[in-house]
């Protein structure tokens, strides 16, 4: 069960989009999450839907694996299609039953926030899909490198994430030996109601908290064996570069904004 | 030849988490480290061993003598980077030791600390990797190799610091019998061929054996200093220390209890065997 989490899963690949500097990665996911929320018509969904299957294309991520990442947000989007779809008011009404009353203009908003949301997902998959936690990490440091400036810790925030994430598979393999521990010693992790189960966690979580601070005392000696001072004089062994590909990406998702805005100017 | 790590007098007690008073570790230990050699430290649990390897790199610090490393004295806060840089230490879990998720990226964190140059950094990963033979494996996650590869690459993250000594404590104690014969390879290499001062700290007879010089630590002082010989063939002292001696000398001295009489100075297996037939023969 534990296996199952994507969280930050990463496909490696040599693809344009792979290629492609974190930071404008970064960016052009911004870009593309401010296009979908400006666009308002179905013309305008249609072009940053085309945009979309083009980077998809473009990153050869198998569809599937996209859709497969969509499953734990399946109930999100039924209850915002339901929601929508029977609470518009409207003037076309298409059933009417219960006291429910189902319009044109009820199904329609259900249509655009659905597919709203599948986008915006499907987007941001993409981003985790194609660049590694690594570079990720690297490049939202850069980004956010001027806030260093009024003593944001930047660094600092970005070492965190880098050791979360590294530490997120030893503590999961953890996890399954404590509940493997726990289950042979007479432990019910299955059954009962949900309040039983979430109390039968209890024993899991208590050794599992022990020994990550045990593990987050000994990294931290070994960091200082290592000479870690923190952010100040640290240098890095691949040093970000934008390239002639990166100012391509960004003009085109300017042009997305911009396209976007005008076409919402023309009520389309 | 130069002394790489120099204790005198050492005095050390843990904060006592109750109040007055701590734990007292070591009163008077005095120990000496040839640069180049190969040391490797013995003794039962709680004698202070791991203690003692943390005051080489200054991550403990003497409450009373001194620890001076390369001439550099620990208590120095001014040498603390040049202290770390020039005693590079290993520790028991490499789970707990490995901060990136790319074995490359894991092994430039130290240079990165250090401030060297990207292309400089480059050429020390790959140098550091090939030296533990773990190049091929430069663009894995960690967490996917075994228990010997991942101490491996700690190990490569410390020598791409281009320490002149390197201090590992119990480096092979979570690992399986074929990933403590690679560590204990490349340490041995690390010390014969990069001319590396190795101290290793061991619970392992065998391994203590493959070193130059054995120091045997008991209630913080110096039980027992020479090489496997001299200090194996103490077997009734070593008994008395909760410890034993490798499985070949105990052989020899069993075979002496019930009453023959054999030298105790075979450390290897080749030497047990060699022994033995002597004796068969005459």
């Amino acid at each position: 069960m534990l296996k199952d989490i994507t969280l930050g899963q990463y496909f490696p690949g040599k693809t344009v989009v792979h290629r492609l500097d974190p930071r404008t990665k970064l960016l052009m996911t911004i870009l593309y999450i401010v296009a979908l929320f400006l666009a308002k018509g179905w013309i305008a969904y249609g072009v940053v839907f085309a945009f979309l299957v083009m980077s998809i294309a473009l990153s050869k991520i198998k569809p599937k694996a996209i859709l497969r990442g969509m499953k734990p947000v399946v109930i999100i989007v039924v209850f915002t299609a339901v929601l929508n779809l029977f609470y518009t008011s409207g003037t076309h009404v298409i059933v009417k039953f219960w006291g429910i009353t189902i319009t044109w203009e009820g199904v329609e908003t259900a249509l655009f926030m659905v597919s709203r949301i599948l986008m915006l997902i499907s987007g941001t998959f993409l981003l985790t899909y194609t660049t590694s936690p690594i570079a990720l990490t690297d490049g939202l440091e850069s980004l956010l490198g001027p806030l260093k400036k009024i003593h944001m810790p930047v660094h600092e925030l970005s070492m965190m994430m880098c050791i979360a994430l590294r530490f997120i598979p030893t503590l999961i393999e953890e996890t399954d030996k404590i509940m493997s521990a726990q289950k042979a010693r007479g432990a019910d992790f299955e059954t009962g109601s949900i309040v039983q189960r979430a109390k039968a966690l209890v024993p899991i979580l208590v050794p599992l908290f022990i020994s990550a601070f045990r593990r987050a005392d000994e990294l931290a000696t070994a960091m200082e064996c290592r000479c870690y001072q923190g952010g100040n004089g640290r240098t890095k062994m691949k040093s970000l570069h934008y390239g002639v590909r990166d100012m391509v990406t960004l003009l085109l998702g300017a042009v997305l904004v911009a396209g976007m805005i005008l076409l919402r100017s023309f009520g389309i | 030849m130069a002394e790489a790590i120099q204790v005198e007098h050492l005095a050390y007690e843990y904060p006592n988490p109750e109040g007055d008073g701590g734990i007292r570790v070591f009163e008077d230990l005095n120990l000496t480290v040839e640069e180049g050699s190969f040391v490797a430290v013995l003794g039962r649990n709680g004698c202070g061993k791991s203690t003692l390897a943390k005051h080489f790199n200054a991550i403990a610090l003497p409450s009373g003598g001194a620890v001076h490393v390369f001439g550099m004295d620990t208590r120095e806060e001014a040498s603390l980077t040049q202290i770390r840089r020039t005693v590079g230490m290993v520790f028991q879990n490499p789970d707990n030791q490995i901060v990136a998720n790319v074995v490359e990226e894991d092994v430039a964190f130290a240079p990165e600390n250090l401030g060297v140059q990207p292309q400089e950094i480059r050429r020390r990963v790959d140098e550091a990797l090939k030296q533990v033979g773990m190049y091929e494996y430069r663009e894995h996650a960690p967490h996917l190799l075994s228990g010997g590869q991942k101490q491996r690459v700690a190990i490569a993250g410390v020598i791409a610091m281009r320490p002149r000594c390197v201090v590992l404590d119990e480096p092979t104690a979570m690992l399986d019998p074929r990933g403590r014969q690679e560590v204990m390879e490349i340490i041995a290499r690390l010390n014969k061929e990069c001319r590396i001062t190795v101290i290793l700290i061991t619970h392992h007879m065998d391994e203590a054996a493959k070193a130059q010089r054995v120091v045997v630590l008991d209630r913080g002082q110096v039980a027992a200093d020479g090489s496997p010989r001299e200090v194996f063939s103490q077997v009734e002292l070593l008994h008395s220390l909760g410890l034993t001696a490798p499985e070949t000398v105990e052989l020899c001295w069993q075979l002496n209890q019930a009453g023959y009489d054999l030298p105790l100075d075979s450390v290897s297996i080749e030497d047990c065997a060699q022994t033995l037939r002597r004796w068969v023969k005459a």
